[in-house]
């Protein structure tokens, strides 16, 4: 019999006990929902963590130490590179040739020092960091009250939210309990004096230098939420300046201090600069070149390869749970198919009196458990794509309550679609195996027999 | 219980010529059903073959005996076993669709097949709205729709009232007459035997108790 026929068979015969079909093919939506469902919400927590990591800026930055830096990232690296008294230094130069490897966007020096800032003549101190005009696109400052620098080199200043607190007298236990708003309100627009000692070369000798001491007035034009212990940003600094400001300011590093035995050039020498890259693919190559040049590298890439792991593994259990209902469905259309053979008996034994193979018999019931496969299939895909749909929208009104912008935790792809598709049509066929291969062994003399 | 051998058909030797209208008589559980099985390829024999157009079919598989179950023969039954959920014209088209007959041609051999049985105004009509008579012609449409050469028809009067039944054995004897086709009739009714078959073979307990041409057609000479 050819597939047409089998299938407009099938259909028909799925008409006959529509009820019964139907039910089964509730089952197999059901199963069939929860595992889209299951799989969408897995799907949509790993794009969200991915692009939260791609915005932060982490995925596409790499921090370049040298390995003169005893404090250097990399202690393998060490022992199997050159020495560290023959790298080169980490000084202006430097920078500039990992700028010019092929890749990178930009290359800025980590530069920043604890000082004393006056609000309102009351002397605070505070960790001070530079902070390059590119983070702005990140999601650092999301949430940030204000506005970001007016340029590079402005004399403007963004306070992390605690320090603000600090500036206006407000006692807090813990980060959680300041708003941001309520702290930028009073502050944006006032200014600090922020008091920081110059590093300057005295004539040739580069060990030897002077430190004159400043005092440089800043306007607040930002509040950041931006927790100042976690890694996004400038780690623990409380207080952002424009980078080429603080590059221009030429302050006191700590590494200055340490590295004055041995520093053999007049320019600035630094503890580790980022170098940005064009995209997160190119990190691995353009951190190879940089170790080329005689530097140590780090990069948050292989973080991020322990994530995709574990999303891996977070999918395959949501799939597991999601699949036991597909697989207890699946139990139905058995029990469905049995129970038509019983039925339809007769009918069994009159299609092969008038010529029907066992081929034939058992095609026809294939045909039935992948009808009720495929229709509870794009029935369950649409009800998983609903429920997902409504935990999102459920999601997001909690999140808005709590004071968090939307998300995106669910996702349902294409490949989603087809995959569910073609699994639940692959389950029924399987379920349909015993049936069928019993329909097609029905002795017709016996079936024909039956009442 | 239920261990006990039975031979429904027992040492029996028969030959039947093509064309010919033969009819196996005997009581209930004399074996004439289960012989029409054997010979219509739904049953195999435990001993001994059966050969047909000089092909034994215990040599053939199961896909071999459905082919022909298909092309070979066409079954009438007592009870029509008709699909009831089928249209009539639905029901004479199945042997079709096992066949792989094209589509496009499948309505019209059906309709045509129902037209020689009389029944070309109830295509659409389901078997439960039609009487006995006019099942069983639609029993006999589909048996002959793939056009087969020998019909196996198991009591197909049985559940007719006699007018109707005469209707049906008359139909049979014309297709016997016309396509020379080869009648094999189960039947208890000895009347309905010798009025329409050339020859008669009794069956009791699975044996052939006599097999003689029909003295009744010899002394008529001539079809009734």
């Amino acid at each position: 019999m050819k597939l047409y026929d089998s299938i407009e068979l099938a259909a028909r015969n799925l008409r006959e006990s529509v009820l019964r079909n139907s039910l089964t093919t509730l089952g197999i939506s059901v199963g069939v929902a929860s595992l889209v469902a299951m799989l969408s919400l897995g799907i949509g927590l790993q794009q969200l963590a991915s692009r939260r990591l791609q915005r932060s800026g982490l995925f596409d930055s790499i921090v370049v130490t040298s390995r003169r830096n005893l404090r250097s990232f990399d202690r393998e690296q060490e022992e199997s590179g050159p020495a560290p008294a023959e790298s080169p230094d980490l000084n202006e130069a430097a920078r500039l040739k990992i700028a010019n490897v092929a890749g990178v966007v930009e290359v800025y020096p980590d530069l920043r020092f604890i000082t004393e800032v006056r609000f309102e003549d009351k002397p605070h101190l505070t960790m001070v960091a530079g902070l390059p005009s590119s983070s702005k696109d990140g999601d650092s400052f999301e949430g940030m009250q204000g506005r970001f620098f007016s340029a590079e080199d402005a004399h403007e200043v963004i306070l992390q939210k605690s320090f603000a607190a600090e500036l206006l007298g407000k006692s807090t236990r813990g980060p959680d309990e300041i708003n941001v708003v309520d702290v930028a309100r009073p502050l944006i627009g006032k200014q600090v004096m922020m008091r920081y000692s110059e590093r300057e070369s005295s004539g040739q000798d580069a060990a030897s230098y002077s430190v004159i001491s400043h005092e440089m007035p800043l306007t607040i034009v930002g509040v950041t939420d931006l927790d100042p212990d976690s890694m996004r940003g400038s780690a623990r600094a409380r207080l952002f300046i424009p980078q080429k400001l603080i590059e221009s300011m030429r302050p006191m590093q700590a590494y200055d201090m340490r590295a004055s035995g041995g520093v053999t050039s007049s320019q600035p020498i630094y503890s580790n600069v980022v170098a940005r890259v064009s995209g997160a693919g190119k990190v691995d190559a353009v951190e190879q070149a940089i170790k080329k040049l005689g530097f140590n590298t780090f990069s948050i890439l292989d973080a991020t390869k322990s994530m995709r792991r574990f999303f891996a593994i977070l999918d395959l259990f949501l799939g597991i749970f999601g699949s036991l209902a597909l697989t207890v469905a699946s139990i139905g259309i058995v029990n469905t198919l049995v129970m038509a053979i019983l039925e339809r008996r007769r009918e069994i034994g009159i299609m092969k009196a008038v010529g029907a193979s066992d081929a034939d018999v058992r095609g026809l019931f294939f045909a039935e458990a992948g009808a009720m496969g495929l229709l509870g299939g794009i029935c369950g895909t649409a009800l998983g794509w609903l429920i997902g749909r409504v935990i999102n929208f459920g999601t997001n009104i909690y999140l808005k309550r709590q004071g968090f912008p939307p998300e995106h935790i669910w996702s349902v792809p294409v490949w989603l679609v087809a995959g569910t598709l073609g699994f639940s049509f692959v389950v029924s066929l399987l379920s349909g195996l015993y049936p069928a291969s019993r329909a097609a062994r029905l002795d017709p003399v016996q079936a024909l027999r039956y009442e | 219980m239920g261990s006990a051998t039975i031979r429904a058909v027992d040492g029996i030797t028969l030959k039947i010529a093509a064309g010919e209208f033969v009819a196996l008589l005997g009581a209930s559980g004399s074996g004439k059903s289960s012989l029409l099985n054997l010979l219509a390829g739904l049953d195999s024999p435990s001993a001994g073959s059966v050969i047909v157009e000089s092909q034994s079919l215990s040599g053939l598989s199961r896909e071999e005996l459905a082919k022909y179950r298909r092309h070979t023969v066409g079954m009438v039954f007592q009870s029509f076993n008709l699909i009831p959920s089928m249209t009539v014209l639905e029901n004479v088209e199945l042997p079709l669709r096992f066949a792989e007959v094209e589509r496009t041609k499948r309505g019209a051999m059906a309709a045509n097949a129902l037209e020689k049985v009389g029944l070309s105004g109830r295509l659409k009509h389901r078997p439960i709205e039609l009487s006995g008579g006019e099942q069983q012609r639609v029993a006999m449409a589909r048996a002959l729709i793939n056009e087969p050469r020998i019909l196996l028809a198991d009591e197909p009067t049985g559940n007719l009232d006699s007018r109707t039944g005469t209707g049906v054995m008359e139909l049979i004897r014309r297709l016997n007459e016309s396509l020379k086709m080869t009648v094999i009739l189960v039947t208890h009714e000895r009347d309905l035997a010798e009025k329409y078959s050339d020859r008669l073979i009794f069956l009791a307990d699975g044996k052939v108790m006599a097999d003689q041409p029909n003295p009744a057609r010899a002394a008529a000479g001539a079809k009734p």
